[in-house]
C-alpha cells in the first residue's frame, strides 16, 4: 500500500517542486535586496532575478517579458483585471460578459462591479461545461468593454474554446481576460496564437509557491491598459505598487520553466492516468458519470458523481486519500457546487461528486490504489443507500414524492 | 472537519442496516429527506403484536456520515421501546451522544422526523388515530 494519504487535489494547490525550492533559497538569506534599489549589488541581484523569472513566464506563454505583472497570486490578478479594466474604460462602456462557472475571485469581483454601476452578462454553460459561442455573440453590446472567461475550470477541467472567444472578442473590438491558473504549465498556452489580452495566472497551481501570481497584460495590438487599484511606489509600470517578493517570483519562474520543459511528456503521463481511473471506476460501478466534456478537458481532472452516493460519506471513507467534493454538506450553507449546478447536472448528482486532481508528483500505484478504494467505499455505501435500493427496485426517483426539508 | 469517534464508529460498523418487509402489518416504515437535499433517510420498526416492543429496527440512509450515524443510532435506540417510548426520543438526544457540531444538527432532526414518520406508518395501518403534529414537516 502506498503512503497514506495519497494527494489527488492538484486543483487546489500543488507541492512546491523541490527545484523550485531550491532557486527560491538564496533569495532569503543572501540576495535578499529590493529589486528596485538601483545602487547597489543586493538590488541588482534581486532584479536579476525578478527579470529573469519575468522571462521565464513570458517564454511559457508566447509572451515579452514585459507584459508580465507581478501579483500576489490570482485572485488579485482577476481583482485587478477586471476592476482596473472596468475603471479605466468607463468612457468607452459599462458591461462586461463573464460565465456562470467563474471561480469566485471573478464572480465576486463583477458583483462589486454591478454594485458601482456596471451591468455584467453571466452567460450560461452547456451540458458539457462550454459556453455557447452564438451567446457570446449575441450578448456584446457597443457598451461590452471586456469579456472575462476562464482557460480552464478549477472544479471540472473544462477547456472552453479560448481561440474562438478571442477572436470573437476582436472582431467586436472588446478585451479579452481570461483565467487561466488552471491551465497555463499544464495544457499549451499562448497569449498570441489564443488572442489573449489579459491573463491571470499563479504559481501555487503550477508546483510554485502560494502567494505569488502575475497578470499578462498586452502592450501591443491593442495596447492594454488599466487603472491601478493599490497606491503606492508605482512598481509594475504603474499597475501594481509594492516591493517584489523576490524569492517567490523566482520561484514562479521557475516553476514556469520546469512546466515548459516537461509539460508535452507530461500531459501524456497524466491523460494516461486520469483514463486509467475513470477506466477502473467505471468498469466496476454502474451509475457514475464524468461531469464536463472528456474531449476538452485538462488531462489530470476527473469529475465524476457516483448517483445514490453522498459526496461528504464517501470522502470520509476514503479518508486516506486528499480528494474534494462537490457537495459542501460540510459548510454551513449546505448548497452543492454551483459550477456543477451551471451544467444542469441536478442538484442530486452534485452532491454525489468527487473532484479526482492528477498532478506531477503522482503515480500509477497511486491511481490503481484510489481506484480501488472508491470502488469498495461506494459499493459499502450503496449497501447503506435507500435510493440504490429504489432505483434497483425500478423506481424512477425523480416520480417520488419526497418530503420537504 | 474532525469526526467524533462515535460518529466515525457508526460510520465505519453501521447497526441495523437494511430493509424489513414494507407490507407487513407490524412493520412501519418512515423515509424522510429528498435527494437534492443531499439526505434521504430510511428508517423501519418491527412491532412485537404481543408485547407491543419493538424488536427490530432497520435503516438506510443516503448522506454525509453524521447523517448515517445518527439513523445508525436511532436504530440502536429503537430496540425494545415500546411505539410511545419511541416517540420520546429527541434530536438533542443524539446530538448530545453524537457529539455533532452545529452544522450537523439537521441531522439529527431528519433522523428524529425518520422515527417518527416510521411510528404514524405503524400506527395508520394498525388503525391507531395519529395524533396531530407527530409527523413534523421542515
Ligand atoms: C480558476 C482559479 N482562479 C483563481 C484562483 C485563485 O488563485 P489564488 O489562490 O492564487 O488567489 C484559483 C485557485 O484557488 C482558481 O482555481
Amino acid at each position: 500500500m502506498p503512503k497514506a494519504p495519497i494527494y489527488f487535489d492538484n486543483h487546489a494547490t500543488t507541492k512546491v517542486d523541490p527545484r523550485v525550492v531550491q532557486t527560491m533559497l538564496p533569495y532569503f538569506t543572501e540576495h535578499y535586496g529590493n529589486a528596485a534599489s538601483r545602487n547597489h549589488a543586493y538590488g541588482w541581484s534581486a532584479e536579476e532575478a525578478v527579470e529573469k523569472a519575468r522571462k521565464q513566464i513570458a517564454s511559457l506563454i508566447g509572451a515579452t517579458a514585459k507584459e508580465i505583472i507581478f501579483t500576489s497570486g490570482a485572485t488579485e490578478s482577476n481583482n485587478l483585471a477586471l476592476k482596473g479594466v472596468a475603471e479605466m474604460y468607463a468612457e468607452k462602456g459599462n458591461h462586461i460578459i463573464t460565465a456562470a462557472t467563474e471561480h469566485k475571485a471573478i464572480l465576486d469581483s463583477t458583483k462589486h462591479l454591478e454594485k458601482q454601476g456596471c451591468r455584467i452578462t453571466y452567460l450560461p454553460v452547456m451540458a458539457d461545461g462550454r459556453i455557447d459561442l452564438d451567446m457570446l455573440r449575441d450578448a456584446i453590446t457597443d457598451k461590452t468593454i471586456l469579456v472575462s472567461i476562464m482557460y480552464a475550470n478549477n472544479e471540472i477541467g473544462v477547456v472552453q474554446p479560448v481561440k474562438e472567444i478571442s477572436k470573437i472578442c476582436k472582431e467586436r473590438g472588446v478585451l479579452f481576460h481570461t483565467d487561466a491558473v488552471q491551465a497555463v504549465g499544464k495544457i499549451p498556452v499562448n497569449v498570441m496564437e489564443d488572442g489573449i489580452d489579459l491573463m491571470s495566472i499563479t504559481a501555487h497551481k503550477l508546483y510554485g509557491p502560494k502567494g505569488v501570481g502575475a497578470l499578462y497584460v498586452r502592450r501591443k495590438g491593442p495596447r492594454v491598459q488599466l487603472a491601478a487599484q493599490m497606491d503606492g511606489g508605482g512598481h509594475e509600470r504603474g499597475m501594481r505598487s509594492g516591493t517584489l517578493n523576490v524569492p517567490s517570483i523566482a520561484g514562479l519562474g521557475a516553476a514556469c520553466e520546469l512546466c515548459q520543459q516537461e509539460l508535452t511528456a507530461e500531459m501524456k503521463r497524466l491523460g494516461f492516468l486520469r483514463d486509467k481511473l475513470k477506466n477502473k471506476i467505471m468498469s466496476e460501478l454502474d451509475e457514475v458519470y464524468v461531469n464536463g466534456s472528456l474531449e476538452h478537458r485538462l488531462p489530470g481532472n476527473l469529475n465524476i458523481s457516483f448517483a445514490y452516493v453522498e459526496g461528504e460519506s464517501l470522502l470520509m471513507g476514503i479518508n486516506d486519500i486528499a480528494v474534494s467534493s462537490g457537495s459542501a454538506c460540510t459548510s454551513a450553507t449546505l448548497e452543492p457546487s454551483y459550477v456543477l449546478k451551471a451544467l444542469g447536472a441536478g442538484d442530486d448528482l452534485a452532491h454525489s461528486s468527487i473532484r479526482f486532481g492528477l498532478g506531477r508528483f503522482n503515480t500509477e500505484e497511486e491511481v490503481d490504489y484510489v481506484a480501488g478504494r472508491v470502488i469498495e467505499v461506494v459499493k459499502k455505501l450503496r449497501d447503506l443507500s435507500p435510493l440504490y435500493e429504489m432505483f434497483k427496485e425500478g423506481i424512477d426517483l425523480s416520480k417520488v414524492q419526497w418530503t420537504a426539508h | 472537519m474532525a469526526y467524533s469517534d462515535k460518529v466515525l464508529d457508526h460510520y465505519n460498523n453501521p447497526r441495523n442496516v437494511g430493509s424489513l418487509d414494507k407490507s407487513s402489518a407490524d412493520v412501519g416504515t418512515g423515509m424522510v429527506g429528498a435527494p437534492e437535499c443531499g439526505d434521504v433517510m430510511k428508517l423501519q420498526i418491527k412491532v412485537n403484536p404481543a408485547t407491543g416492543i419493538i424488536d427490530e429496527a432497520k435503516f438506510k440512509t443516503f448522506g454525509c456520515g453524521s447523517a448515517i450515524a445518527s439513523s445508525s443510532l436511532a436504530t440502536e435506540w429503537l430496540k425494545g421501546k415500546t411505539v410511545d417510548e419511541a416517540l420520546t426520543i429527541k434530536n438533542t438526544d443524539i446530538v448530545n451522544e453524537l457529539a455533532l457540531p452545529p452544522v450537523k444538527i439537521h441531522c439529527s432532526v431528519l433522523a428524529e422526523d425518520a422515527i417518527k414518520a416510521a411510528i404514524t406508518d405503524y400506527k395508520t395501518k394498525k388503525g391507531v388515530a395519529v395524533e396531530a403534529g407527530a409527523l413534523a414537516v421542515h
